[in-house]
């Protein structure tokens, strides 16, 4: 186990450092000197060559690169343009949105995925499998930002029972703000609760088909007993393995979401400066993102392995 | 191909009478695309500053917008772009994962290169890897494709990868090259033509997935021209009259479901019928 845990470490680590030179390159591919690029179209001749100096462009890209790997490593991720303060902290104050909108949306999609999944499984073939597995195809289909854009426009515009927009602090306001992330939360869960559903269904039909469930059934264990300790128990170690995609999904959804629901989050940092062409401020939520990815497929990886010992043999 | 090789492509749709529904939407979707000037009732950028957002009616099936645009005329046009950005895509993740795939599965070397930088491409979640890629490239159609594309290209490859190394493991592979057969006699011969169903599966899901992308990219703003009609553009218009005028929201969005949903079908029928060897590279759903 500890082998394979350092070995996986070690893959990782090597990922990360490829990923961090396409993420270094990322502002020097940008079409025009990265300098004008950073101070705009006004800067003079002057501040040009300061600028220059003090970021080190005016160094072999090699030692660019360190700098800036160096720096990162150190929490330094450059400053932003648009709000003339370090990067790190400005996607420090998305935070919150972001991590609370992510959890809530996990809890939904475990919530509603796996328990509407293993029902499919249970009647499966029967109408009611066939309805579940239909809206479930449906979720799947469907933009993220309509459901949301809906969402509004029922609990929000009409029935007025929810806010539609702006999320402030729970440090400010109380437990209760995090009814603003009510719909957006929703709205995320969605599709991922479908895709959620769909691999609980399928992998409980091939874990039902397994000998030890015959067998579970054989000895005269309650149908109830079997789905839940022999073929659920199992069927979920799939489904665990799927949460480092249903992640990266939620990353690029939020994206969206956040923007449709105005929330002061990553996601839509990430939107308003692409607008506003603050680039320090995207190759930092990037880097930042994809070593969150990497880190939670990692660890996806070595739970899997420790809830499933038959992994270590094959 | 010949008349048993269709009718051996229909039977998973004529055993499940959805996905020939499916089948038939997407027709739909494509005759809307190609006779869009005769099909549409008005001209999709004629403004009417006599007729906003007009609801539903007989004369605007669709009602109109805050131009006095047609919806429906709008919604027709926007077939040729929903279908552009998918075959693009496909054309992009296929043209790129075929060679990459089958190059690395006959040459395990360069195979090990390969994925390694697959797997780098694969730890950035693909909507931040298209937004990222816009921002290189700038707000376009064409880019657009090219940034939704390099998300699929690196899952399409991997797909590839798998059955092109599965294939080559195949006794008559190894038989033909024994005998001396060269790479290139191995790829057109055996590898390519043992490939076109289970890609035709995967092209139905990334053109499905293609369209959320596509519509996700246009809602923000970073994707085709504002004055293109495209059902995201027609969504990210809507926004702004939600309750004043929520057909706007309603028929776009249903058409782009509708047409995710379609392919999710088609796909789903198509690999059912799928050699049982390659169905678990898909993974799930059996």
């Amino acid at each position: 186990m500890w082998s394979y845990a350092l070995k996986r470490a070690g893959a990782t680590a090597v990922t990360l450092w490829a990923a961090s030179v396409i993420i270094f390159a990322f502002i020097h591919v940008i079409p025009g000197d990265p300098i004008y690029v950073l101070l705009g179209d006004t800067a003079t001749p002057d501040q040009i060559d300061r600028l220059r100096h003090e970021l080190g462009l005016d160094q072999p890209i090699v030692v660019q690169y360190l700098q800036w790997a160096g720096h990162a490593l150190t929490g330094d991720l450059g400053r932003s343009i648009f709000f003339q303060a370090p990067v790190a902290s400005v996607i420090a104050d998305g935070a919150e949105t972001s991590i609370l909108l992510a959890t809530m949306t996990m809890v939904w999609v475990v919530l509603i995925g796996v328990p509407i999944g293993t029902i499919a499984a249970v009647r499966h073939g029967t109408w009611l499998d066939q309805g579940l597995s239909g809206a479930a195809m449906f979720f799947a289909s469907v933009p993220t930002f309509w459901v949301g854009l809906y969402l509004i426009l029922i609990f929000a515009a009409t029935l007025g029972w929810l806010p539609s927009s702006g999320y402030p602090s729970i440090f400010e306001g109380g437990l209760g703000n995090l009814r603003y992330l009510l719909l957006p939360s929703l709205t995320l869960a969605a599709p991922n609760a479908a895709l959620i559903l769909r691999l609980t269904r399928a992998s409980m039909l091939d874990v039902a088909r397994e000998d030890y469930v015959r067998t579970a059934r054989a000895k005269g264990i309650r149908p109830w007993q079997v789905v839940r300790r022999h073929i659920l128990r199992n069927a979920l170690l799939t489904v665990v393995s799927a949460f480092g995609f249903t992640f990266a999904a939620l990353m690029s959804e939020a994206v969206v979401t956040e923007t449709v629901f105005a929330l002061p989050g990553i996601g839509r940092l990430v939107v308003q400066s692409i607008l506003r062409r603050d680039y320090p401020v995207i190759q930092g939520i990037i880097l930042v993102i994809v070593v969150i990815y990497l880190i939670i497929n990692l660890l996806v990886d070595l739970a899997y392995r420790l809830l499933d010992p038959r992994v270590e043999l094959q | 191909m010949n008349r048993d090789g269709i009718a051996l492509w229909l039977t998973p749709f004529l055993a499940r009478p959805i996905a020939l529904a499916g089948l038939c939407v997407l027709l739909a979707m494509v005759i809307a695309a190609a006779f869009a000037p005769w099909l549409a009732p008005y001209d999709p950028y004629a403004i009417d500053p006599v007729s906003r957002l007009m609801p539903p009616d007989a004369v605007h099936w669709f009602g109109t917008d805050q131009f006095g645009r047609d919806t429906l005329s709008r919604a027709i046009y926007s077939a040729r772009m929903a279908l552009l950005i998918g075959a693009g895509v496909v054309f992009f993740a296929l043209i790129t994962g075929i060679p990459v795939g089958v190059l690395s599965a006959l040459f395990p070397r360069l195979g090990h290169v390969l994925m390694r930088i697959v797997d780098v491409l694969m730890a950035f979640p693909s909507l931040l890897l298209a937004l990222g890629l816009i921002v290189i490239l700038g707000p376009s159609v064409a880019n657009s494709i090219l940034a939704i594309g390099a998300g699929f290209m690196t899952t399409t490859t991997r797909i590839i990868y798998g059955l092109a190394l599965r294939l080559r493991a195949e006794t008559y592979v190894e038989a033909s090259r024994s005998m001396g057969s060269g790479t290139w006699w191995l790829v057109t011969r055996h590898i390519l033509p043992n490939l076109i169903s289970p890609l035709l599966v995967q092209a139905s899901f990334v053109f499905a997935f293609a369209q959320l992308g596509a519509a996700s990219l246009d809602f923000l703003g970073l994707g085709a021209p504002p004055d293109i009609p495209s059902w995201g553009n027609m969504l990210a218009e809507s926004r702004t009259f939600i309750t004043r005028a929520p057909w706007l929201l309603f028929f776009p969005g249903m058409l782009i479901v509708l047409t995710a949903f379609s392919l999710n079908l088609v796909g789903d029928a198509l690999r059912d019928r799928l050699d049982p060897r390659f169905r678990d590279v898909f993974g799930g759903e059996g």
